[in-house]
């Protein structure tokens, strides 16, 4: 991540460098206070979590009958970048997108951010498992469903541990287990769908993932 | 635009698997447990612990004068009772574990308990 205090010549730098072509430079910009040494998967990472905010935003707009119940659009990126780019990527993005994502809604160290950090947690952690099934038999969809449920598992485990330790709050479970159901399986279908859209496309993030290796 | 194309065979058994466990817990969860007491408190005090497989009514003295439960066919209810408002006696028949009816005036209250859940409305 690079923080400038100015920006001109260097910008077709910044530009090749985001697109993973050139090598990174050592410093392109002696003006520059602060310089960070970023990889081209730090951008890419960047890149998506930015989308993933994006659809956070999104979300928020649309008006939930239940607080806690919402579509979690930004997971289908999450689903995206762990097929294609490993749990690892997968990982850096969910976690940054919960971060940003309260920063942005002003709710950074807020209940409703320890309760998107478990669920994001309890989602990754159940996806590195889930990523042993046989690709043959398992795709994104299962992948959705199970990190919608470890999703609400986790944020349940938040709410009783910690904001509301009564085991009232059981009712509520199959409200959410209904949800994660619907959401999970809908999530599941459109990052399927995009990835076989995109899977013949010419796709330049294929060569990024080989550049990562270098 | 069909979805069939991006769902893999195991994806069904997932999804199955899914759908069976809302169900599952759905039943578990909201069906309630079967009450088997009814616990009648008195000015905060547990007056009597009944068993609800007999029928009898229960007369409980509070501060203001004396309320009278009924069980009936493993129901219970307060169907007479001094306060002002007679809240608890138009809340009508408690079936369920966790269900409670309260006579603040009075300060008497019945509430329900079997099973090893022990849920109420007034913790919702």
């Amino acid at each position: 991540m690079r923080i400038e205090a100015s920006s001109d010549d260097h910008t077709s730098a910044h530009i090749n460098e985001m697109r993973g072509k050139s090598p990174r430079p050592s410093n392109p910009n002696p003006k520059s206070s602060i310089l960070l040494d970023t990889t081209p998967e730090d951008h890419h990472i960047a890149r998506m979590t930015a989308v993933a905010l994006g659809l956070t935003v999104l979300e928020n707009a649309i008006p939930s009958p239940l607080p806690g119940v919402k579509p979690g659009l930004a997971n289908i990126i999450t689903l995206i970048v762990l097929a294609r780019y490993g749990w690892r990527a997968a990982a850096w993005v969910s976690l940054l997108r919960v971060l940003a994502g309260s920063l942005l809604f002003g709710n950074f160290l807020a209940p409703g951010f320890f309760l998107s950090l478990s669920g994001a947690a309890c989602s990754l952690a159940v996806l590195a498992l889930s990523l042993h099934l046989p690709q043959r038999w398992f795709g994104p969809v299962t992948d959705s469903i199970l990190a919608a449920f470890a999703h609400i598992a986790g944020q349940m485990a938040i709410v009783y541990l910690w904001l509301i330790p009564h085991s009232g709050i059981a009712y509520l479970i199959p409200v959410f287990a209904t949800a994660a159901l619907v959401f999970g399986t809908v999530n599941g279908l459109i990052a399927a769908s995009f990835m076989d859209k995109t899977k013949t496309a010419p796709d330049d993030a294929r060569e990024r993932s080989k550049e990562y290796e270098k | 635009m069909s979805f069939h194309s991006h769902i893999k065979p195991g994806d069904y058994l997932t999804l199955s698997g899914g759908i069976a466990f809302t169900v599952w817990i759905t039943f578990a969860v909201w069906s309630g447990g079967i009450a088997d007491t009814a616990l009648i408190r008195s000015g905060g005090k547990v007056f009597r612990e009944v068993p609800l497989s007999r029928d009898q009514q229960i007369e409980v003295p509070g501060p203001l004068g004396t309320s009278i439960i009924t069980i009936e066919k493993r129901k219970a209810r307060i169907s007479s009772d001094p306060s002002p408002r007679q809240y608890c006696v138009r809340q009508g028949w408690l079936q369920q574990a966790g269900e409670i009816a309260i006579c603040l005036p009075n300060e008497v209250s019945v509430e329900l308990t079997g099973g090893a859940k022990k849920y109420d409305s007034l913790n919702y």
